[in-house]
């Protein structure tokens, strides 16, 4: 027989309780969240498109066109809020700089929609119109993947995957943190919006790309491409919804959290925090990046406006609202925030932005872990 | 440019050379009995001299206390040791030929040195349980971290660490809402799991109860021989324990040793007492 396991040869106690720990139980979702995803997919995939496309108009239950593109709208923040619940949420880093990854992954999927218009633009030519305006005769060299779909798309992950990696391996690797790093963020986004506002560069100046006709040769306008989109946007979330379960449940997503909570502990612990959050900053930037390109088919225009600094603190102010600690909660948080923009901006066009300010600061002040937080807590009393 | 600067610029570079080199986990080679060695380094902030020419040898199992009053250096000594604070001259050697100076504090962890902060420092927000898992001996690269999985051995380990720091009943509490002494527990249970050839710890009894301090000197006195341990503190009667009249002490002062030797000739040792006491 061999003699019991102790520890540091100090002999276990005679009596005592011991034997092995008991592991936790770590699924990637509790029952009720399966049933929450059942009904999103069951939701987006089914109910929208019927209520859309098969309900005659005049119907109480039909839903009009407007709603399912502003739904496809707010799911693209969605999967944007998601992005930042991981980077902020549970690594602790501050990212104001999120919108800049979106515009390029819009950028990357107008840059395929221009070439999809032939030479149906105003001037008739295989070039877009604002090339033809700047008396270009030949597609710059950054446009060479533009004709094919799947170069594209590469490129809608590539491009700014790598721009993530190269910012953050520097900025991670010079320990730089907290506000620093959010204010660089913010510097970035802001050059790059200034970058792209310039004609020379090639994305069509401060107009962007517009007047989109076809995708994969299928007309754009239609209501039921309208619809697919939405779908396909809505799955996209659900699936990063259940990637990122799975991340936050890992041992990887736990050492995020531990970086948050004691960066130097990890450090002295073996771990290289660098590699951590250099991955996680990468994934959640691709993440937007995707999200961007689901955007710009759906609303049809693409320009320097979506790098605006003002455009990556909303991002951080709808995983705030919601809660950022969580992963549900961004989701939440941009539904509401987007909801009631869409309400306000109709009823009291002037005073959104004093509101969203106003419920920044309330949020901030008495629901530090947002509306989730809050609905936890009404939970928990009953 | 003087040469000083130019000096230290070449120092800096080949420094970076060496740490930027691919690095394989080294076992430390023991075979002289010494665990640690540390020869003349030298730190200064801004002109402040905080460690001067500090010379220290630990031997392979050795328990060794080391006090000092407050500015002493202890803590700047630490950081030397963990990578946190690359000094401006010296050597610090762990086993006889790993050169820490060139590695960075996660790779020092690696090999073998755990080091307790003098504030506990554990993840506040993660339960008990998952406090031990992250600190659990593993691979620790990116990957291997996203597809863990516990084995059974390592849930035993974890066990028995939990009854040893005496937090079984709280494995899943959120470590935040540990009192005081516990998360000091937890800390040094978290060390434990890493299973390092060398504690370094940096006033391990802060904020503990009469009873905790002596549990935790019991605990300590059983790792002696099978680590090398490194103890900075305060408390005279911890100290005591933990020597139990018979081990080194060494005294800092100014950055550098003052007195080494047994408690009680420390204690006697006119220099020290003046350092104490003031002059």
């Amino acid at each position: 027989m061999t003699p019991p396991r102790s520890a540091f040869g100090i002999p276990p106690q005679p009596g005592a309780a011991g034997g092995p720990a008991e592991p936790p139980p770590r699924r990637l979702l509790a029952g009720r969240g399966w049933t929450g995803v059942l009904v999103a997919v069951l939701f987006l995939s089914v109910v929208v498109p019927v209520l859309n496309l098969f309900v005659p108009e005049g119907s109480a239950l039909h839903l009009s066109g407007f709603y399912v593109s502003l739904l496809g709208k707010i799911l693209c923040y969605a999967i944007c809020a998601l992005a930042i619940g991981l980077i902020w949420g549970y690594t602790g880093i501050l990212s104001l700089g999120h919108g800049l990854f979106f515009a390029l992954g819009g950028y990357g999927m107008g840059m395929y929609l221009m070439r999809q218009i032939g030479s149906d633009g105003q001037y008739k030519s295989n070039l877009p119109d604002f090339m033809v305006f700047l008396n270009w005769k030949e597609f710059p060299w950054h446009w060479a993947w533009s004709d094919s779909f799947i170069g594209q798309m590469l490129l809608v992950i590539l491009v700014p995957g790598l721009l993530a990696f190269v910012f953050g391996y520097f900025a991670f690797r010079s320990r730089i943190k907290g506000v620093y790093f959010s204010i660089i963020t913010q510097a970035l986004t802001f050059a790059a919006m200034l970058l792209f506002f310039r004609n020379e560069t090639g994305f069509g100046g401060n107009n962007g790309f517009t007047d989109f006709k076809r995708i994969l040769d299928i007309p754009i306008a239609t209501p039921g491409m309208r619809v697919v989109l939405c779908v396909i946007t809505g799955l996209v979330l659900v699936g990063f919804y259940l990637m990122s379960r799975a991340i936050v449940q890992s041992k990887y997503g736990r050492v995020l959290q531990a970086i948050r909570d004691a960066e130097t502990r990890v450090m002295f612990t073996g771990y290289n925090p660098v590699a951590y959050k250099l991955s996680i900053w990468t994934l959640s930037a691709v993440m937007c990046a995707v999200a961007g390109a689901l955007y710009v088919p759906q609303v049809g225009i693409i320009n320097p406006g979506e790098m605006s600094p003002a455009a990556g603190i909303e991002m951080a102010i709808w995983a705030a609202v919601g809660g950022r600690a969580t992963l549900i909660g961004p989701i939440v948080g941009a539904f509401f925030v987007n909801g009631a923009k869409s309400w306000f901006t109709v009823a009291f066009p002037e005073y959104w932005l004093f509101f969203l300010g106003a419920l920044f600061i309330a949020v901030t002040l008495f629901l530090p872990r947002g509306i989730i937080g809050l609905l936890k807590r009404k939970g928990d009393s009953e | 440019m003087t040469p000083d600067l130019m000096d230290a610029g070449a120092r800096a570079l080949a420094a970076h050379h060496a740490r930027s080199q691919p690095f394989a986990a080294a076992e430390p080679y023991f075979a002289q009995g010494v665990a640690l060695y540390v020869d003349g380094i030298s730190v200064s902030f801004d002109g402040f001299k905080a460690l001067n020419d500090l010379s220290l040898t630990i031997n392979v199992g050795e328990l060794r206390c080391i006090i000092g009053p407050n500015g002493a250096g202890k803590t700047t000594m630490m950081d030397c040791i963990t990578g946190k604070t690359r000094p401006d001259a010296g050597k610090v050697f762990f086993g006889s030929n790993i050169d820490l100076l060139r590695l960075s504090e996660p790779q020092i962890a690696q090999v073998g040195v755990g080091r307790k902060f003098q504030k506990p420092t554990v993840y506040e927000q993660l339960t008990v349980f998952d406090n031990l898992e992250l600190a659990l001996k593993a691979d620790r690269r990116v990957r291997a971290s996203l597809f863990f999985r516990l084995s059974g051995a390592q849930l035993d380990r974890i066990g028995e660490i939990l009854q040893l720091i005496h937090l079984k009943d709280e494995a899943q509490r959120v470590a935040g809402l540990l009192s005081h002494g516990q998360k000091q527990w937890l800390e040094i249970g978290m060390l434990l799991m890493q299973d390092p050839k060398l504690l370094l710890l940096d006033e391990p009894v802060a904020g503990m109860t009469d009873e905790e301090t002596e549990r935790t000197a019991e605990l300590f006195l059983s790792l002696e021989g099978q680590h090398s341990l490194v103890v900075v503190e305060h408390d005279m009667k911890f100290v005591e324990q933990l020597t139990e009249g018979l081990k080194t002490v060494t005294v800092l002062h100014e950055g550098s040793v003052l007195a080494e030797g047994l408690l009680k000739d420390v204690q006697a040792n006119e220099k020290v007492v003046e350092v104490y006491l003031g002059r």
